[in-house]
């Protein structure tokens, strides 16, 4: 059962690969952010580089699952038709205290007219699409 | 050696518009109402249309200056000119990209233009069905965040939170625009005011931002032309000199998914400071000023970026009587702007400043010298310029 309606754009990963370790990832359960090797600077979304140093040698590593919602907010008109009539849902963006406090996207989920505190603590739990063309799984947050 | 600046270096001649349609109903094609807008600017400025050496736009306008040249059967192009970025980031960026272009002789009478007409194509706020998201959209996507409202709202959230905003302030914001539109008979929105019981009550497109927090969309085309400023006394109306234009946006502003480090900001914390410093002009300089809404609490972080008040004051500055024209402490968007005028991608708002400027507003601010105009907050790259009278120089 998937926090949203099935019909939204299914995501893939980049022609270039950039961040084709990151879904391939989340398909073994598994939530990577980049981490480059030299100067052990955390990184999200991928770049090619690290912003930091400047080196090339950036890596992918695992984290916890651990955040804090940063920020949120709760869309209710529906810009997709896969959302006609669905109502409101949240969407939290989630620092990772773990990782340089880097940042990540996905639906708060449980009740969707809920309060929303920034700073609560959140887990990540993973919801797989399979029977999507091509599959994928979403890293999504629930309240720890 | 003096200092680089554009400062007094070139003028607008003149200013053009197409009547403003709701999305959808531009009953001429794109093209055509770009054509219209720049006959109209070169009506207001009096000159001939061939006089026309160069083209400045800015998110990726569709209307390219080749064929804009060749419709117009113009003798030589020389400039033509796209400022990167989407939304309204680069409405004073193409302004200041003409203006270096002729400031520096590389053209001599640039028009800066946009035109929209979203029926013949994609809506802003509206996403195509199903489909695959790659890169950045990959991460926003799938969890339902794909309109502009969808991608700012966050930023506005975390600004409202850390400095304890009240739904006021960002309802002030939209009343003024729907009041300056009320004298504005361009604007769609004249003849429909708008009263604090109404925004309450309207409802919500995503928290925290209510229907009336939200641009209109619209069909249309606007037309400035810019000129030397040694030329600029030779035209039909009182030239409008350009003191300061200003384009960027600070420190790794455009990390992927959200990751800004400065994340409650409207993008212009280094942007603004560059602009007075060309300008040579402080905050209390200002007599009025135009600033992009597409959502109101973009407006106010560019307010607070742009020195006007400090995030602590917003609450008690931001209200509707401080906005409003003739007597408000800041009148801000006295044509009734994206909100209430027309969404023509905020140049209606460089057209409004030249407006002030000149005296000719439906909603003037007395004895204005300095005009400002902020465009699209949030965004990267952003982008503000002030314009100001010939006893500014």
């Amino acid at each position: 059962m998937s926090y949203l309606p099935s019909g939204l754009p299914i995501p893939v990963p980049e022609n270039d690969g950039l961040d084709k370790p990151y879904w391939d990832a989340t398909r073994r359960g598994e939530l990577l952010v980049q981490r480059c090797k030299k100067c052990g600077t955390f990184q999200w979304g991928p770049e090619w580089i690290c912003h930091k140093c400047l080196s090339f040698d950036v890596d992918w590593h695992k984290v916890s699952g651990k955040g804090r919602i940063y920020s949120w907010e709760r869309p209710w008109h529906p810009v997709h038709p896969a959302l006609k009539d669905h109502g409101p849902y949240i969407v939290v963006l989630v620092e990772l205290p773990d990782a340089g406090n880097v940042r990540m996207l996905g639906n708060l989920l449980g009740n969707p007219k809920q309060e929303v505190h920034i700073g609560a603590e959140v887990q990540a739990v993973f919801e797989p699409h399979d029977d999507a063309k091509p599959p994928f799984t979403l890293v999504q947050w629930k309240l720890a | 050696m003096s200092k680089r600046t554009l400062r007094g270096k070139v003028a607008i001649a003149g200013v053009g518009e197409t009547p403003y349609y709701k999305h959808g109903k531009a009953p001429v094609s794109e093209f055509k109402l770009a054509l219209q807008a720049i006959l109209a600017a070169c009506e207001d400025a009096g000159i001939d249309p061939r006089r026309i050496d160069g083209f400045a736009s800015y998110s990726n306008d569709r209307n390219e200056p080749s064929r804009l040249a060749a419709a117009l059967g113009l003798p030589a192009l020389r400039f033509s000119n796209m400022n990167w970025g989407g939304g309204g980031g680069g409405g004073s960026a193409a302004m200041g990209n003409a203006a270096a272009a002729v400031a520096c002789g590389m053209a001599n009478c640039v028009v800066v233009f946009r035109a929209l007409a979203q029926g013949q194509f994609q809506r802003f706020g509206a996403a195509p069905p199903g489909g695959v998201a790659a890169g950045e959209a990959a991460l926003n996507a799938p969890y339902g965040v794909m309109s502009p409202a969808q991608r700012y709202a966050m930023r506005a959230m975390r600004f409202l939170h850390e400095n304890n905003i009240a739904p006021s302030a960002q309802r002030a914001i939209a009343l003024a625009s729907y009041h300056h539109a009320q004298s504005n008979p361009r604007a769609v929105m004249h003849g429909r005011p708008l009263t604090a019981e109404a925004y309450d009550q309207s409802r919500w497109i995503v928290e925290p931002w209510r229907l009336f927090d939200c641009c209109q969309e619209n069909d249309g085309a606007a037309a400035l032309i810019v000129v030397p400023a040694e030329e600029a006394r030779d035209f039909k109306h009182k030239p409008a000199y350009l003191l300061g234009s200003a384009q960027g946006s600070e420190y790794r502003n455009g990390a992927r998914s959200h990751n800004a480090p400065l994340y409650a900001t409207s993008s212009f914390t280094t942007v603004a400071p560059q602009l007075y410093d060309m300008a040579g002009l402080k905050p209390k300089d200002v007599d009025v000023v135009q600033s992009y809404e597409n959502f109101t609490g973009g407006v106010l972080m560019s307010l607070v970026e742009h020195g006007f008040f400090t995030a602590e004051d917003a609450n008690d500055f931001l209200t509707p009587e401080n906005l409003m024209a003739p007597t408000g402490k800041l009148p801000l968007n006295t044509s009734g702007g994206n909100l209430a005028e027309c969404y023509m991608h905020g140049l209606e708002l460089q057209i409004e400043a030249v407006r002030q400027i000149r005296g000719a507003s439906t909603a003037q601010v007395p004895e204005t010298d300095v005009s400002m105009v902020i465009s699209g907050p949030m965004v990267t790259p952003v982008s503000s310029m002030i314009f100001g009278t010939e006893a500014t120089l």
